[in-house]
């Protein structure tokens, strides 16, 4: 049996934990919220960069000279799963849920004879990635040393990306990130964005009747070329701070369960504490009244 | 005058949302202005100055690179980038052209050009910062 200095002590760490954990939650909770501003915040541009995206798309899709970072390469040979995860843990189950989810989707993909290869954007998907995937992870993006997430994080992993396509390394680009429902409900979630699944229009638009003739300067095609790398920036900008909220979501409700299990356990090790000490009292008292009762 | 709807959005935030009369926006192929009932028409940004007119308000905003689309509700320009003359930091201003700078000096002959041209676009703005010229248009 453990002694009452023991008992004592521990009673003295799960407290010291708790209230580690109880300031990353209020941590969390204000980081939150901003993340949250920041998400809705980028939401109207890429609103009206779908909207855009779209019109111009539906013109130029089906004619031979559309760009392949629309129309695709035409194979599905090489599939690029960029996989978005948080740099640091302690938030409950947010990297090892995105994941697995990108694991599931990888090894479907190599079990129907396809090549896969994997980007990792934050340190803590690429440690679980890389005890079975790492031959296909092909680079890890550190966003460590980034203190306010920018438009110009997203943009540099875009490039990159662009580039990659461009020297033919893949074919389809999948993104995998958690989308933000609410503060204990992140969902992870695939996202193809080469070539992009643009939104279906309406076959009234379709047919031409409602859709004004637009006039393109410089032309349709030099537009779409520089509007397709900067949607996909968009589209990973979203991605970034979709998931910034949710980690923090994800380690505000972790945080909150750590300190209330804190709490649980030093209730009980409290009540053990108590009936050891009564215990050695009633026992120290009985030895001194049988020795009385000796004499 | 009759107005139409306008909006400037960055990826950090919607910027400004409302009716406005006139607003003259820097095109790749040349400046342009959008009057109420303008032609449908989508364009890119080269860096430079977005003037907005209603009445006898007006507002300058600096924008560095992106679209513009004009259809029949209005006219909404995507900015990579921009900001309010009153709130640019000349420092942080220079600084960004340094920096693009150096990324030129380590980037193919094509995408120098676009640079070269980007930052030479970039310079004249500074200079015109530098005078107060711009918020006198």
């Amino acid at each position: 049996m453990a002694s009452l200095k023991d008992l004592r002590n521990r009673i003295a760490s799960v407290k010291a934990t708790q209230k580690i954990t109880k300031a990353m939650q209020m941590v969390a909770a204000a980081k939150l919220r901003r993340a949250q501003m920041a998400a809705e915040a980028a939401r109207p541009y890429a609103e009206r960069m779908d909207a855009i995206l779209a019109n111009i798309a539906n013109k130029v899709a089906g004619q031979p000279g559309a760009p392949a970072l629309l129309g695709g390469t035409g194979k599905d040979d090489v599939h690029m799963l960029l996989v978005c995860t948080a740099e640091r843990g302690l938030c409950g189950a947010f990297n090892s849920s995105i994941a697995r989810l990108a694991r599931d989707r990888a090894n479907a993909l190599i079990a129907a004879g396809k090549t896969v290869k994997i980007i990792c954007v934050g340190r803590k998907g690429y440690d679980i990635l890389r005890r079975i995937f790492a031959k296909q992870i092909v680079e890890v993006i550190d966003l460590r040393g980034v203190r306010q997430l920018g438009y110009d994080n997203a943009a540099e992993i875009a490039q990159k990306i662009v580039a990659r396509y461009e020297a033919g390394e893949f074919d389809v680009c999948t993104l995998f990130y958690s989308r933000f429902k609410s503060v204990i409900s992140q969902i992870p979630t695939a996202q193809q964005i080469i070539p992009p699944q643009l939104p279906e229009t309406s076959s009234e638009a379709k047919a031409g009747t409602n859709t004004p003739v637009y006039e393109y300067e410089p032309s349709e095609e030099e537009i779409l070329a520089d509007l397709l790398p900067r949607n996909l920036a968009t589209q990973v900008f979203r991605a970034l701070l979709e998931n910034a909220a949710s980690e923090q979501g994800a380690r505000m409700s972790a945080m909150d369960n750590a300190t209330r299990n804190a709490g649980d356990m030093i209730k009980k090790q409290t009540i053990t504490y108590n009936r050891t000490r009564q215990a050695m009292i009633t026992k120290e008292l009985i030895e001194i009244i049988s020795g009385a009762e000796a004499l | 005058m009759a107005t139409f709807k306008f909006e400037l959005v960055s990826p950090a935030k919607l910027l400004f949302s409302g009716d406005v009369e006139e607003v003259i926006v820097p095109g790749t192929e040349g400046e342009f202005t959008v009057l109420a009932g303008h032609t449908p028409l989508v364009s890119t940004l080269r860096p430079g100055f977005l003037r907005l007119k209603n009445g006898t308000d007006s507002m300058n905003v600096f924008v560095r690179s992106g679209f513009a689309e004009v259809n029949e509700t209005g006219l909404i320009v995507l900015a990579e980038e921009a900001a309010r003359i009153e709130d640019i930091n000349p420092a942080e201003f220079a600084a960004s052209i340094t920096a693009l700078e150096e990324k030129m000096s380590s980037a193919t002959d094509e995408a120098k050009n676009k640079m070269a041209d980007t930052i030479y676009q970039l310079k004249a703005i500074q200079t015109q910062l530098a005078g107060g010229a711009a918020s006198t248009h």
